[in-house]
């Protein structure tokens, strides 16, 4: 029978929890980095025992975690002890340096600030790292202020795919309450080299030749509290996801409306249809029916709680537009917790497991497709990020 | 050697326990002896200061012999007591909630 990891990042660490197939009796290990501020951790498709993760603090700022043996141990690739104190390091892992090298066409160095003006890029942290579906020593990491990096090493080197801050609407881009952040990425399950990003308030966009050049793929996303609704740039995108069969045909939770698009975001069109409340943080495709979705609506502006206190995962099961309320087992009163944007994952087991944290500090799991849901854990720290993953 | 006490989540990042003892090559200054312990420990590179520009890192703090340093021009010689390793430097993190 297989086994199921899921990781979970934490605002006080990171948690494996681990089960069998049924997904019905759980084992956690953890706090691992306790104290820091997990933002993301994930596996390796080519290597599942290969998980990466970001520890961040706003006292000691970024560092990159790697475990080769599915998060038992950990160590800052090019970090280790270094025994000669008269050698120079090589490597560390957590060096991001935003390229504004002249040979790569257009240093960039500003943005826009909340107040209109122009604001200094500054690197503070990595929100979400997206290891290759192929090459367990390549990984992107998407990191505030917004830029991507690669790593072709293992996390020891990083390198910024400059093309993206510099294609042309770089000083356009502007932060939101979470800070200006790139937060998604989404590798193209058949065409590595093309990769979706989305950042806070900017919007989405791709690249079709393996990050060297971008363009943003906002048509059709309308957002009120910008001044132009239909800019190319601005809107406040919260979470892209994608199923491998079908890798031109996005789902998209924006910061109101839930979306898709069938051209790989060259044209977007709303499926919020009958939800609550379209305004939300995350949004995930069931592993093995490309057209069932889920989200988790969330009541806005500024509350940022579920509608009445219930807490309820919204499923369609025809790529939008038709929405059922899954409440098996989550609390359906006084329930004012939060969804974070990457605190949901599905497995591909059959049935499909979906899981979801909450910054209640829960982590809840559905074994049957979201038909009934379960806690595996009640008491972590706010939750920020999780991911499920089947190993053989 | 010189005497130099980290916060604790750096030493455990640095997968130490105490104080780190270093031997400083020249003159004894914060620079140096923060060269010394990034050239030992290379994981720490960036969580005391910037990797690019050697700034301290905005909630961090130097102190030795009861001064405050964190001020202080980073050449600038430590006092007899931190270079004979009678007293350590001490990097302080602020004290800020979380």
């Amino acid at each position: 029978m297989s086994k199921v990891r899921v990781l979970v990042g934490t605002r006080k660490g990171a948690f494996v929890l681990t089960s069998d197939g049924k997904r019905k009796s759980w084992e956690v290990s953890g706090p691992h980095f306790t104290g820091w501020e997990i933002y993301h951790l994930k596996g390796s498709p080519a290597d599942p025992n290969r998980i990466y993760a970001s520890q961040t603090s706003g006292w000691f700022g970024q560092v990159i975690q790697v475990s080769n043996d599915g998060g038992k141990t950990w160590e800052a690739p090019g970090g280790g002890v270094k025994m000669n104190p008269g050698g120079m390091p090589q490597g560390e892992s957590n060096r991001f340096v935003y390229d504004t090298s002249p040979a790569t066409g257009k240093p960039l160095t500003t943005h826009q600030w909340y107040d209109g003006t122009q604001h200094p890029w500054e690197f503070k942290r990595v929100w979400h790292l997206e290891p290759s579906p192929n090459d367990p020593e390549t990984v992107y990491a998407g990191v505030e202020d917004a830029a991507l990096f690669r790593s072709t090493d293992g996390a020891k080197t990083w390198q910024e795919l400059s093309g993206l801050r510099g294609h042309g609407t770089g000083p356009k881009w502007q932060p939101g309450a979470g800070g200006m952040c790139l937060h998604t990425i989404v590798i193209d399950p058949g065409n590595p080299k093309r990769i979706y990003v989305a950042i806070s308030a900017a919007g989405a966009f791709r690249t079709d030749d393996g990050g060297a050049t971008w363009k943003p793929i906002n048509q059709g996303l309308r957002s009120e509290y910008i001044p132009d609704p239909k800019a190319e740039i601005g809107h406040c995108v919260h979470r892209i996801a994608i199923h491998r069969s079908r890798p031109d045909t996005l789902f998209m939770q924006k910061h109101w409306d839930v979306m898709r698009s069938d051209n790989a975001g060259d044209l977007w069109r709303e499926v919020s249809g009958n939800l609550p409340t379209d305004f939300g943080f995350v949004i995930d495709v069931h592993a093995h029916e490309p057209e069932t979705i889920y989200v988790v609506p969330i009541k806005s502006d500024s509350e940022h709680f579920p509608l009445e206190g219930k807490l309820r995962v919204y499923r369609s099961r025809t790529g939008g537009n038709e929405w059922e309320a899954l409440t098996k087992g989550l609390p359906q009163e006084n329930c004012y917790v939060n969804v974070l944007r990457d605190a949901m994952s599905v497995d591909t087991c059959d049935p499909c497991g979906v899981y979801f944290g909450t910054t209640g500090g829960q982590v809840y799991a559905s074994a049957d497709a979201g038909d009934n849901w379960a806690p595996i854990v009640r008491d972590l720290p706010p939750v920020l990020s999780v991911e499920a993953q089947v190993l053989p | 050697m010189i005497r130099v006490a980290i916060p604790a989540h750096l030493r455990t990042l640095a997968r130490v326990e105490g104080e780190v003892q270093l031997e400083v090559e020249g003159a004894v200054t914060i620079q140096s002896v923060l060269d010394a312990l990034e050239a030992r420990y290379p994981v720490l590179r960036g969580t005391i200061r910037d990797h690019e520009t050697k700034q301290r890192r905005a909630f961090l703090r130097y102190f030795a012999c009861q001064e405050d340093l964190s001020l202080e021009p980073p050449e600038t010689p430590l006092p007899e007591a931190v270079v004979s390793g009678k007293e350590p430097l001490l990097i302080i993190g602020a004290i800020a909630g979380g």
